[in-house]
Formats: structure tokens, C-alpha cells, sequence
């Protein structure tokens, strides 16, 4: 059954945006109605079409009267973020994502409990809620539970906020349900922690440590996201491409130079970092470089019937070419130093 | 930039892949078989050692979920091992025929040596002895992935967190998986202990196993107890490094690092004929009794390997 009236929240990024894109391409849905705190860039407004953008703060109970007096049916919860959008040049405290995360779901939950018009309600979550830690086994399906479950950052906010759903769909069980756990996003367009990192000129990672990075192609996180909206498939679904890549790998592979930091160090170069705007730098995210997470995405294979088109690498090179990051370190150098020397040496044989 | 490639979920029956990787333009006219004649060989190897480098340096190489590179096992770790393995232990194998050529199976072995050397000659035994070249993936403890460099070399060489779903999901995929269920109680065990097995964990492998239909085989390894004779423990010292124990051995900590060099035994590596799960139905690694019964019925069989292995060897040294 296709919904009638979609509600996306997170308009103005990434995710909400390209979603609230496609979402107003289907004829088959009657309204979109997109809402974020800030408005969209002119290009992404521009491309929304028909879908009607609406300001609205999630932590204020406005977003109720939204909902009801729009009947929505669907609502897309797209607008939790570790990173949310700078507001006029000022980047957001943590305290301030913190609440726009755990407060605006509580209180778009609240508006759904009441409405007696939404039947079915879509979570972009994150496979950070599985935490990264050395004890945990190499692979994560639905059920496993975090061995440590994150202490602070949008790791724990997206445990938090996935409890509030859990309650949610406990009191109205007649809402379908789909919590949708992602992998990191890549792409050439979107912008994450993950893709600012690798875009340092010199990568600083921690000595002796490499995690198993799984990706998920910015196109497949709204394909998925898409499918949810129209098909409604209610339960816990794992999101991630096939295959891993390790930080080390990855950095070779964008050309960039890796810059090992002994693990006392990393808390005061983190923070330096931090300061000089360069990283968002929280230890959870160190947590994840050293130890990595893979999700099991049998179950988005078989339950919800949506294979991703990009592997993990093929996404990864995706966002390297898209990115036109200039290589510090040339394939085309190595290449080239491979058939000297072999030249040279054929000479002698 | 390299060309995207598809990494399986899960490494077709196992076979080796680790030469599987496709190699350059450049070189593939260099390392062409139809040149073999032409070539010398020191020019191929040259070749290899340089696309080698290139593959590391523009991370063009498959890694799978675990974290395995077969790349870097075979190319640097195993032959910086090999010498250890052929000229320093001499190592014999015996009954490696009795590891399947492909599929999933569980070798379960003796633990031993103050540091884990027996697992890594193993892994060596199967790689370089067995016909298929089979890679073994090794299930290590909590303290091997949370230990720097360490950790991830172990990563990197195959092996993964001994814990149930990671053991079912290596044997589901139809790799060749290595446990030591005696853990740091038959590793860190005294001299005088020597070819004592200890107690083997919670039986948990044979659920494993039980649970994946795939066999068990049992292997006996001796020699390792006698590289490093732990006649003591400094557990003042463990405790301040957060490890089970500090080793004393004749040579250590008298020596220093020299202290750390294996003293040369001659090892034996034998595998003992598989124990088959697939006879029991389906659920019935959830009959406690049953799985410990087979787990007995293993331990038994490497202790009674173990007693005729030491019967047949005259000299801890000499073999």
C-alpha cells in the first residue's frame, strides 16, 4: 500500500533532502511535506518540486499540529545526525545535537502516539548503536546486543532514540515500525565525520590499531529509505554494502598518508584537531577507527528484499572519484616506479 | 584509481585465494606464463615483490569481514614464519589427509609454550602440507584483539574472536577453523605440567561444530611445551601489564630478549581422525550432556595421541 501523505524530517541534509527528492518524484504518494529547523539549500529546494517545505523545530510541539491538520500517514525520521547542519556559520555545540537528536524524536513520537492518522513510521538509525569494542564477535545481526554500549556521542543518542521507539511501537502497535540500521554513508555528495576525516591531506589514525570499515553508498541509504516509505516493512533492519575495507586500506586507497599516533597521544592530538576545526573528533569515533563494525545484512537481503547495488569498495571508490581529492601519493607514480624498475632490472637478466 | 572489485561474503569453499588477486597491466605481461622460459627466476620474483608493493601501497587487495587479508598471510607473515617452522622445530605433520579438501571442519587442538606458537605453526602445517593449501582460521582470545599491533596483525593473519556466533558463522562459510579450547590455562601452564590438558573451556567449539554439521578433528602437538619451560610466574608483574601471567624460564627474564628465543625442539603435528556431527539431529547442541560427552571424548583422544607421540620420541630435541 503506497501512503498518501509523507512527513521527512532533516530536510535541509543530505539524507531527508534526496529523499523528500525522490519521495515527491512518486506520483502514487498525494503530498510531501518536508521539515527541518533550517531551510534547504536554493539547489535542493529547487529540486524538491512539489514537496512543501515547512520550518519547523522538531523539539517543539508545532510538529503535532503539522501532522494532524496535513493528516500525515507516513512520517521518515531522517533528521537524527552526529553532524547537524551549520546554522549560519555557527557549529552547533554537542549539548545542542544532543537534544535535536533525543528531544525532537520525543517529540515527534509524541505527536505520532496522538495522531490518529499515521500508520507507518520509518528510523534512519545507525549500526553505531552495536558500539565498537575488541570483544565484540566480527559481525552484528539484529538481535546481538552492544558488549559496550556507547557512552557518549550520537552513538549513545542513537541508543537512546531507539529506545524511545521501541516504546513507541510497544503503546501503538498498530504503527508499522521499520528502524533502519545504517552503515557509515559514502558517496560523492554526502557529507559525514567519516568522509572529512579521510579528506585530511595527512590521516592521523592510532598506532597499531585498523578497523574493518563497512560502507553504504549514499544511493543505497535512499533506495532503502525509499522502499521503507512505499512498502512498508515493519522490523529491525541492518543497512550496509558487501565486503569491508580497513582504515589503512582506505586511506591508501584515496593517496592519502596515514599519520600513526601512539594511543597516549591520540586524546591530546584529537582534541587539537578538534579545536582547529578540522575534525569533529569524539572518542567513540576513535573506538570505531580501531576496531571497526561490520552489520549482517542477511536480513535486508531476504526480509526486506533490497540488495544494495554498491559493495563497500566500489561505494568507497565512488566517493573517491566524486570527491576529486588530489592523491598525495599518485597511483600513477607507483605505476610508474614498478615498470622502471622493472625495465632496469630486465636489462640484466 | 584502482578498479572497484567485488569482495564475496563468503570465500567460496575456502580454497586458497591468495594468489588470487588480480594483478596489474603492467605486471601480468611480466609474470606471464607463456614467458616462462625467457624469464629468469629471480626476474619473476622481482615482479611479484613489486606488484606486491604496489597492491599494499594503492590498497588494491580484498580484506573479508573479519578482517583476513590473504594478500599480506602469504606474501609477508607466513614466509617470515617459515623459517620457524622448517628449519628451527623441524616440524613433521602426520595425518593431514584427514582434513577435508574443502567444506567446513574444526580442528581442535593441544595449547602450549608460554606464547602461542603452536597455533601459528599449525596454521603454517595446514597452508604449506595440506593439498589444497587450505588457510586455517584461528579462533584467539579477548586479550590477542585488545592488545595493539597485535591485535590487528592477528586480524589481518585470519584469526577472529573465539565466541560462538563468530566460530558458527566461519564454519557456516566452509572455512577450515582452529580452536585451542585449553586458553591461557594450557598455554601458561608449568614445565612440570607438560602434556597435561587442562580443562577445554565450556564445550562451546562442539556446539559450534554440532550446531554447523561440520567435523571435528582432533590434533596433537608436540613440542611446543618445551620452547619456553615456564618454571615460574612473577604474577606482581602480570598483574601490572594486564596479562595472565609473567613467564619465568631458564633463559627468562635472565637474559633479556635473548631470553626470548625459542629453545629448538623437534615438533610433532598430528591429526587425528575427524569426529563427524552430521549423524546427530538437528538441535541437538542443546543437550548439555551430549556436548559434553563429545568434548571428552576429543580431550581423551589428543591426551592419548599426546602419551604415544612422547612414547615414540626419544629426545625432546632431537625427535
Amino acid at each position: 500500500m503506497s501512503p498518501s501523505v509523507v512527513l521527512v524530517t532533516g530536510a535541509s541534509r543530505f539524507v531527508g533532502g534526496q529523499l523528500a527528492v525522490r519521495l515527491a518524484a512518486d506520483p502514487e504518494i498525494d503530498r510531501v511535506l518536508a521539515v527541518d529547523t533550517v531551510p534547504p539549500a536554493p539547489e535542493l529546494m529547487r529540486r524538491m518540486g512539489r514537496a512543501e517545505f515547512g520550518r519547523a523545530d522538531l523539539r517543539n510541539p508545532l510538529i503535532a499540529k503539522v501532522i494532524s491538520t496535513a493528516k500525515v500517514d507516513t512520517v521518515v525520521h531522517a533528521s537524527t545526525s552526529a553532524n547537524p547542519p551549520d546554522a549560519g556559520g555557527y557549529r552547533s555545540g554537542r549539548s545542542t545535537i544532543k537534544e535535536m537528536n533525543v528531544i525532537g524524536t520525543m517529540q515527534l513520537l509524541a505527536a505520532c502516539q496522538k495522531s490518529t492518522t499515521v500508520t507507518r513510521l520509518i528510523m534512519k538509525s545507525t549500526g553505531a548503536v552495536y558500539g565498537a569494542s575488541p570483544l565484540d564477535q566480527a559481525m552484528f545481526t539484529e538481535l546481538d546486543e552492544p558488549h559496550a554500549i556507547p557512552a557518549s556521542g550520537y552513538a549513545k543518542d542513537a541508543v537512546e532514540v531507539e529506545g524511545y521507539i521501541r516504546g513507541f511501537a510497544r503503546r501503538r502497535d498498530d504503527v508499522d515500525v521499520t528502524v533502519l540500521r545504517f552503515a557509515n554513508l559514502i558517496g560523492p555528495r554526502v557529507d559525514t565525520v567519516l568522509t572529512r576525516y579521510l579528506s585530511l591531506p595527512v590521516v592521523p589514525t592510532v598506532l597499531g590499531y585498523d578497523g574493518r570499515l563497512q560502507l553504504l553508498h549514499e544511493q543505497d541509504a535512499l533506495a532503502v529509505l525509499e522502499r521503507a516509505t512505499q512498502a512498508g516493512i515493519p522490523g529491525v533492519f541492518n543497512v550496509g554494502g558487501d565486503g569491508v575495507l580497513l582504515v589503512s586500506q582506505a586511506i591508501r586507497r584515496l593517496g592519502r598518508i596515514p599519520l600513526p599516533i601512539p594511543g597516549p597521544a591520540v586524546d591530546a592530538v584529537g582534541r587539537l584537531l578538534h579545536s582547529a576545526a578540522l575534525i569533529d573528533y569524539a572518542p567513540e569515533q576513535t573506538r570505531f577507527l580501531n576496531f571497526g563494525r561490520v552489520l549482517d545484512t542477511t536480513r535486508l537481503h531476504t526480509e526486506f528484499g533490497y540488495l544494495p547495488r554498491w559493495t563497500t569498495s566500489q561505494a568507497f571508490d565512488d566517493f573517491a572519484r566524486g570527491a576529486a581529492l588530489r592523491p598525495r601519493v599518485d597511483p600513477r607514480w607507483i605505476a610508474t616506479a614498478e615498470r622502471g624498475v622493472l625495465s632496469l632490472a630486465g636489462r640484466f637478466r | 584509481m584502482p578498479q572497484a572489485r567485488v569482495i564475496p561474503l563468503h570465500r567460496p569453499g575456502g580454497a586458497a585465494t591468495g594468489s588470487g588477486l588480480p594483478a596489474g597491466p603492467s605486471t601480468a605481461a611480466a609474470v606471464d606464463e607463456g614467458h616462462d622460459q625467457v624469464e629468469p627466476q629471480w626476474y619473476r620474483e622481482l615482479a611479484g615483490l613489486l606488484a606486491f608493493a604496489r597492491r599494499r601501497c594503492s590498497g588494491d587487495y580484498g580484506v573479508d569481514e573479519f578482517g583476513y587479508d590473504p594478500d599480506l598471510t602469504d606474501h609477508v607473515l607466513l614466509p617470515l614464519l617459515r623459517p620457524l617452522y622448517r628449519t628451527w622445530f623441524r616440524v613433521e605433520t602426520v595425518g593431514i589427509h584427514h582434513l577435508p579438501l574443502d567444506g567446513g571442519a574444526l580442528v581442535v587442538a593441544n595449547h602450549s609454550g608460554t606464547l602461542p606458537l603452536d597455533a601459528v605453526m599449525t596454521a603454517i602445517a595446514v597452508r604449506d602440507e595440506h593439498p589444497a593449501g587450505r588457510h586455517l582460521r584461528m579462533l584467539g582470545a579477548d586479550l590477542v584483539f585488545r592488545t595493539p599491533l597485535l591485535g590487528s596483525l592477528a586480524r589481518k593473519s585470519g584469526q577472529t574472536l573465539a565466541c560462538v556466533p563468530d566460530a558458527e558463522r566461519l564454519l557456516a562459510s566452509g572455512e577450515l577453523v582452529g580452536v585451542w579450547p585449553e586458553g591461557f590455562k594450557g598455554l601458561g601452564k608449568r614445565y612440570r605440567d607438560r602434556y597435561k590438558l587442562q580443562r577445554f573451556g565450556r564445550g562451546g567449539f562442539v556446539a559450534a561444530a554440532l550446531r554447523t554439521q561440520t567435523m571435528i578433528i582432533p590434533c596433537s602437538i608436540v613440542g611446543a611445551e618445551e620452547i619456553y619451560p615456564m618454571i615460574g610466574d612473577i604474577t606482581p608483574m602480570a598483574r601490572l601489564l594486564r596479562t595472565p601471567y609473567f613467564p619465568v624460564t631458564p633463559l627468562f627474564p635472565l637474559l633479556g630478549p635473548l631470553g626470548m628465543i625459542p629453545l629448538p625442539s623437534k615438533w610433532y603435528i598430528e591429526f587425528g581422525k575427524p569426529v563427524r556431527t552430521d549423524c546427530y539431529q538437528r538441535g541437538s547442541a542443546d543437550d548439555p550432556m551430549l556436548v559434553f560427552n563429545l568434548t571428552d571424548q576429543i580431550r581423551e583422544t589428543i591426551q592419548q595421541t599426546l602419551h604415544r607421540l612422547l612414547i615414540q620420541r626419544r629426545n625432546p630435541f632431537l625427535g
